[in-house]
């Protein structure tokens, strides 16, 4: 074996490092420098986040089985970023007493989620990719069934588990299909071997709706609102945002890659999925009062709209998708370090507690509203701009229906978040939830947020430098 | 940095001061420099374009400037003006500046109202400079969404029910106009080269006749709600009835202008053949905003809503007389939108400040105002007047060349229309009448009245300000009417 590879896998093995030294500190360390524990997480995910910002180059490890390129990279970083914000928000509540002593386990579980998305994004075979969805989703449960003696906790890391094995399941299951008939599972290879007869179809369907489990693709969603509502904030959060980003990344470019030659049957199945996605999230979405059950169902149609960069098949789409995950990254952990914040000091999560929360606690509910804002796609906030390019994307390969009908969805959203605005700003309360400070972790994320939601569309940088390396079908 | 850009970078200027200003006189001295400084730019800005024709430049637009955005999809700031732009550049200043006056008494929350006010002009102010499609569509939804806290927070009645309907009809109209949008510019390089979203390349180039017959429509009909176009105007009276003053002053007079200036801007220009083929249905569409915001004027019993069915009536009217695609009857649009801008937002200050003396807006709980408050009552006949085209006022000038420009057709269709249309002066006569007869005239109605005090010095001046505009307008259209129609020119050529 020629251990020289290893170095392509630059930021894989920097990440195991990290992993391995938060294991041993969580291990040996006591007394006063325990203390830090947390900053010493942050700051060291932060550090590895900067030290692979740069982009690297086209590469090939172990026979064609790793694969890395700019795009792959960047969307690593954006990622891991998301990653860093979370970890940043879930400082008070690790604090807590019941889950202080737990701590260790939350990062380095954390850290493995993120390494099976990283082993995900860079695979070049479907054995690799099967492994990396695992080690993503396996700790995942963990994760979400973290306050385990919270009976609803439980229930939905059980809940979890059990649908993540089953989506597991049905992706095996069509990846053998496609191994049958094509005989490599090199994603190289495959394409000249899919010539879409029927046994190829079933593989594609199978491997198709396992990973509509992971991104919670209506119908495959229905375990998204028992599971977010049941997990602890941060691990919601991560799940709402990291772990849909890297699925969808990854559908697309194996869209791309493998199956581009059955491209017009996986955009007309595609076609009525994101129909279904964003229409019967939105409705669900509007009866929700709890605001994590409210979120999941968001987060279920945002899902749609990022599929419609997904059916482009261009590198526009590829580009925008990028761009949509880092801007619904700032927006939506936006939201959820304000949800978190304020059910880490109240415990209050229903839409009503929040009624007149701008007289208590404006900087949060402008920051809300602003996140909320950006969600719904209004200028001149980042969503606006992610939303226009997703639908350009679309609309250039010819989907105008589509986008029309995606279009009015949106006026649905905009209801509901809406609503949150309206009961933050406009309604009135008599006992609303008092004025307090938030923690110093909280903070930093919620302004890096802010930065993102306000400045991530207006300069346009980067959505320039993620259509540099992005390519198309 | 292009000086016309400062339209846009002077509200978000005031904004972010706003942002760090404690009292309300600071807040107050912040608007006003900022509005005085908005309204002197706009006059400046007419002056130098006259200056600039005069000298012979014939370009369609002036001062242009742009500058890539988005280069992977050449996306593009650009801006620059033609006579239309720069005199409705005129009327959102003059509005916006006696809206701060109108709004100088407002109670509560004062920051942040002011600082949504502001937003809503960078829309206003962005989007009549703007030249790229895309930069059009971003200032047009950065002036919806203020309105939902504006309406909400600050409104009365059944504000946020009305606050909701609004935002919503008005982003559904924003999704048809994005659909038409992203088609243009998919079609905009039918000969192959990158595609543009800017309004002048895409006119010198032929959208496909298929893709014009799809986008004309879905662009129309985006902009078109925006225009109070039926049926899809229902917005409009329950949003403007709920507004507070300088909101709907700004929206009414400002706002839905937009609608009929994207109408024109937009969908005519750059889908000239379609608009040919497919106007017969707006038309009749609009014949029936034209006569049925008429109608409904009569009945009402509050008087935002009889100011906000009349704005249906008047709205209806610029969308008609667009389509009208003559120069006579386009350039009666325009004077028509500024006409009834600046009418309409005299209105909604008086009703403003009459509500806040009387706390009542029911026709039914008031009567002889002239005799309390004789100013108000006097501006009041005056507003009146303009509005059912009383020579001399605004109102005449615009709706005289609109119905000249729609009878220039020989078409039964056009005649039959015009005719229809022309029926609403004399409705509008009516419900002006009544409201004047009943509101003003006659004896005192409710004895508590008669301690109420006549207008302040702010509303004195604001009201002031929106009637020397309607007066001016109407003695010396001229030169108002040359600066247009020169500029509709190029569209009328487009049209062949």
């Amino acid at each position: 074996m020629n251990f020289s590879n290893l170095f392509f896998l630059k930021e894989e093995v920097s990440l195991i490092v990290v992993m391995v030294f938060l294991l041993l500190f969580d291990l040996f360390a006591t007394g006063k420098i325990r203390r830090y524990f947390h900053l010493i997480a942050c700051v060291a995910l932060g550090g590895h986040l900067l030290y692979n910002l740069q982009p690297l180059a086209e590469a090939k490890a172990f026979g064609g089985m790793y694969v890395n390129s700019p795009v792959i990279s960047l969307v690593k970083s954006v990622l891991e970023a998301g990653a860093l914000i979370v970890f940043m928000q879930a400082g008070n509540w690790l604090a807590g007493e019941k889950a202080s002593i737990k701590r260790g386990e939350f990062y380095v579980l954390m850290l493995s989620t993120l390494l099976g998305m990283f082993f995900m994004l860079s695979s070049g075979n479907f054995l690799l990719f099967f492994i990396g969805v695992e080690t993503a989703s396996v700790p995942m449960a963990a994760l979400v069934a973290f306050d385990k003696y919270r009976q609803n906790a439980a229930e939905a890391g059980a809940k979890y588990i059990l649908s993540a094995v089953f989506a597991s399941g049905l992706m095996l299951y069509g990846v053998s299909l496609i191994y049958g008939t094509v005989g490599s599972l090199y994603f190289e290879d495959i394409p000249a071997g899919i010539v879409g007869n029927p046994i190829q179809l079933m593989a594609f369907v199978f491997f198709f709706v396992g990973m509509g489990f992971k991104i919670s693709l209506v119908p495959f969603h229905l375990w998204t609102a028992d599971v977010y509502e049941g997990a602890p904030t941060a691990v919601t959060s991560y799940l709402s945002v990291v772990s849909k980003g890297a699925a969808v990344f990854v559908l697309m470019m194996i869209l791309y890659k493998v199956f581009a030659p059955i491209a017009e049957q996986w955009q007309s199945m595609l076609y009525l999925i994101i129909l279904l996605t964003i229409t019967v999230a939105n409705l669900f979405a509007l009866r929700q009062r709890n605001l994590k059950r409210f979120m999941a169902f968001s987060s279920v149609s945002q899902a749609g709209y990022l599929m419609l960069a997904v059916i482009s098949g261009t590198a526009v789409g590829m580009a925008s998708l990028v761009f949509y995950v880092l801007v619904y990254l700032c927006s939506n952990l936006g939201v959820f370090g304000v949800i978190s914040v304020i059910e880490q000091r109240t415990g209050k999560v229903d839409m009503e507690d929040y009624n007149g929360l701008y007289q208590t606690n404006p900087r949060l509910s402008v920051l809300m509203m602003l996140s909320l804002f950006s969600l719904a796609g209004i200028p001149p906030f980042a969503g606006f701009f992610s939303k226009f390019f997703v639908f350009m994307s679309a609309a250039g390969t010819g989907f105008y229906v589509l986008v029309l009908l995606a279009l009015i969805n949106t006026i649905v959203s905009l209801y509901y978040y809406l609503l949150v605005v309206k009961a933050m700003f406009i309604n009135k309360n008599d006992t609303p939830i008092a004025a307090f400070r938030s923690d110093n972790y909280t903070r930093v994320s919620l302004v890096m947020c802010l930065l993102g939601v306000l400045f991530l569309g207006i300069f346009s940088v980067v959505y320039e430098q993620f259509s540099l390396v992005a390519w198309g079908m | 940095m292009n000086f016309l850009s400062l339209f846009v970078a002077i509200p978000v200027l005031m904004m972010l001061v706003l942002l760090v200003s404690r009292s309300l006189n600071g807040i107050r001295a912040v608007m006003v420099t900022g509005a005085t400084l908005l309204l002197g730019l706009a006059v400046m800005l007419v002056y130098m374009y006259i200056g600039e024709r005069g000298a012979g430049n014939t370009a369609e637009m002036l001062f242009c400037a742009d500058r890539l955005w988005f280069e992977p999809l050449n996306i593009h700031y650009a801006v620059g003006v033609d006579g239309i732009s720069v005199v409705m550049l005129l009327l959102s200043a003059v509005i916006v500046f006696t809206g701060v006056f109108a709004s100088w008494r407002l109670a509560v929350q004062q920051k942040e109202y002011f600082m949504w006010f502001c937003l809503l002009a960078t829309g206003v102010f962005g989007f009549f400079i703007s030249i790229d499609l895309f930069t059009m569509f971003l200032f047009y939804e950065v002036a919806l969404i203020p309105m939902y806290l504006l309406i909400g927070v600050w409104g009365s009645g059944r504000k946020e029910y009305a606050a909701m309907k609004l935002t919503l009809m008005l982003m559904g109209g924003s999704a048809f106009l994005l659909v038409g949008i992203l088609g243009i510019y998919f079609h905009s390089a039918p000969e192959g080269g990158s595609y543009t979203m800017n309004l002048l390349e895409i006119a010198r180039v032929h959208i496909p006749m298929s893709a014009q017959r799809l986008f004309f429509p879905l662009t129309f009909l985006g902009f078109g709600v925006l225009g109070a176009l039926f049926p899809f105007h229902t917005w409009s009276p329950d949003g403007h009835a709920s507004a507070p003053t300088a909101v709907s002053m700004l929206h009414a007079g400002v706002l839905m202008k937009l609608g009929g200036y994207g109408c024109f801007r937009v969908a005519i220009y750059l889908m000239p053949e379609a608009a040919k083929e497919l106007s017969w249905i707006f038309i009749v569409l609009t014949g029936i905003s034209v006569v049925y915001g008429a109608y409904s004027a009569i009945v009402q019993k509050d008087l935002k809503y009889i100011n906000a069915y009349s704005s249906v009536s008047h709205c209806g009217l610029v969308l008609f007389a667009i389509l009208m695609l003559n120069r006579t009857a386009m350039t009666g649009a325009v004077l028509q939108m500024l006409s009834h801008g600046l009418m309409t937002a005299l209105f909604f200050a008086l009703i403003g400040m009459i509500y806040s003396r009387t706390h009542t807006r029911s026709i039914e709980e008031m009567g002889g105002l002239m005799k309390v408050m004789p100013f108000l009552s006097v501006c009041y006949v005056i507003a009146g007047l303009a509005s059912l085209g009383l020579p001399g006022l605004s109102g005449f000038v615009a709706e005289m060349t609109v119905f000249v420009g729609a009878f220039e057709h020989a078409d039964t269709f056009y005649r039959v229309m015009t005719v229809v249309a022309a029926t609403s002066i004399v409705i509008t006569a009516v419900y002006i009448l009544r409201v004047v007869g009943r509101l003003l005239y006659g004896n005192v109605l409710n004895p508590a009245h008669l301690s109420l005090k006549d207008a302040t010095w702010d509303e004195r001046f604001a009201v002031v300000c929106l009637i020397i505009a309607v007066a001016g307008i109407g003695l010396a259209p001229g030169w108002i009417a040359d600066l247009i129609s020169g500029s509709v020119l190029p569209v009328v050529g487009h049209l062949g």
